[in-house]
């Protein structure tokens, strides 16, 4: 058992006990709490990983940003405080199916092994990936400012409140 | 020689995947559907940087590749939830089952 192992069982555990409390859990803002736990754990994973700024990247994005975007969306509208459950038999059908496609791609993947690694990854990764990023991938890197731009003014002008509407109303 | 194999943190993967695919499909609050898509898109995200680590060709793309990945994530779940404020103000709810109007 190397610390390796042992970082990762504990990371792992946490990371499905958040998923299990999303899925069991009846209020709605306790929901999103728990999923915090979620993306702070694939955090600890990615480091496990050496993946140190995709890491980094996570907890910024993902446990600061969308967590608190999604809050306020649970804020800004009327909910019930008690989430009703789905009909039995709809949970009872989707948790088959999806227990069958789980049964499925864990047979195919249990096995899989490529028995190499790179141990260098984690030296000057950041630094790697800027260098990668401004060269090999560069066209990408400028395209996803372009999706940023389009999905601001997209949400400013999806979720603005529409001055015609309240006018012709009076 | 590292002591956790690729298929270890491949499962991990696959159990976050099957745990936000049911979420989505089974819960009614148009947000925490949302926010299980977001954890879909996160064990992916993991399949990515551990074949990053543990392929034939180990390299920096999967990681690049994820980041990209965050990004549009992101992206998507403003989106989303500036969709789901216009129909809640339009229609009073946030309850999947009863954005039905398209069915009518």
């Amino acid at each position: 058992m190397t610390g390796e192992m042992i970082a990762f069982f504990f990371l792992a555990l946490t990371a499905i006990a958040g998923g299990v409390l999303l899925i069991n859990l009846s209020n709605v803002v306790h929901m999103v709490v728990a999923l915090i736990f979620t993306f702070i754990a694939i955090a600890g994973i990615y480091i496990t990983l050496s993946a140190e700024f995709v890491a980094v990247v996570q907890v910024l994005i993902y446990s600061g940003a969308i967590t608190i975007i999604m809050l306020f969306g649970i804020m800004l509208t009327r909910h019930q405080e008690k989430e009703k459950r789905a009909p039995r038999l709809k949970v009872i059908l989707t948790g088959l199916a999806i227990g069958l496609f789980f049964l499925i791609m864990y047979g195919k993947i249990k096995d899989l092994d490529f028995g190499q690694q790179n141990a260098e990854l984690h030296i000057d990764n950041t630094k790697k990936i800027g260098i990668e990023l401004y060269s090999h991938y560069v066209i990408p890197f400028e395209l996803t400012s372009v999706l940023l731009l389009v999905a601001l003014i997209g949400s400013i002008i999806l979720a603005k409140r529409d001055d015609d509407e309240k006018e012709a109303k009076k | 020689m590292s002591s956790v194999s690729l298929a270890a943190y491949l499962t991990l993967a696959l159990i976050l995947f099957c745990i936000g695919l049911f979420g989505a499909l089974t819960k009614r609050n148009a947000v925490i559907v949302l926010i299980s898509i977001e954890l879909m898109l996160n064990a992916v995200n993991i399949n990515l940087v551990a074949f990053a680590k543990y392929s034939i060709n180990p390299g920096l793309t999967g990681q690049i590749f994820s980041l990209f990945t965050i990004t549009v994530a992101a992206a998507e779940a403003a989106v989303g939830l500036a969709i789901l404020i216009a129909l809640y103000r339009n229609r009073q709810t946030v309850n999947v089952d009863e954005m039905d109007t398209m069915k009518r």
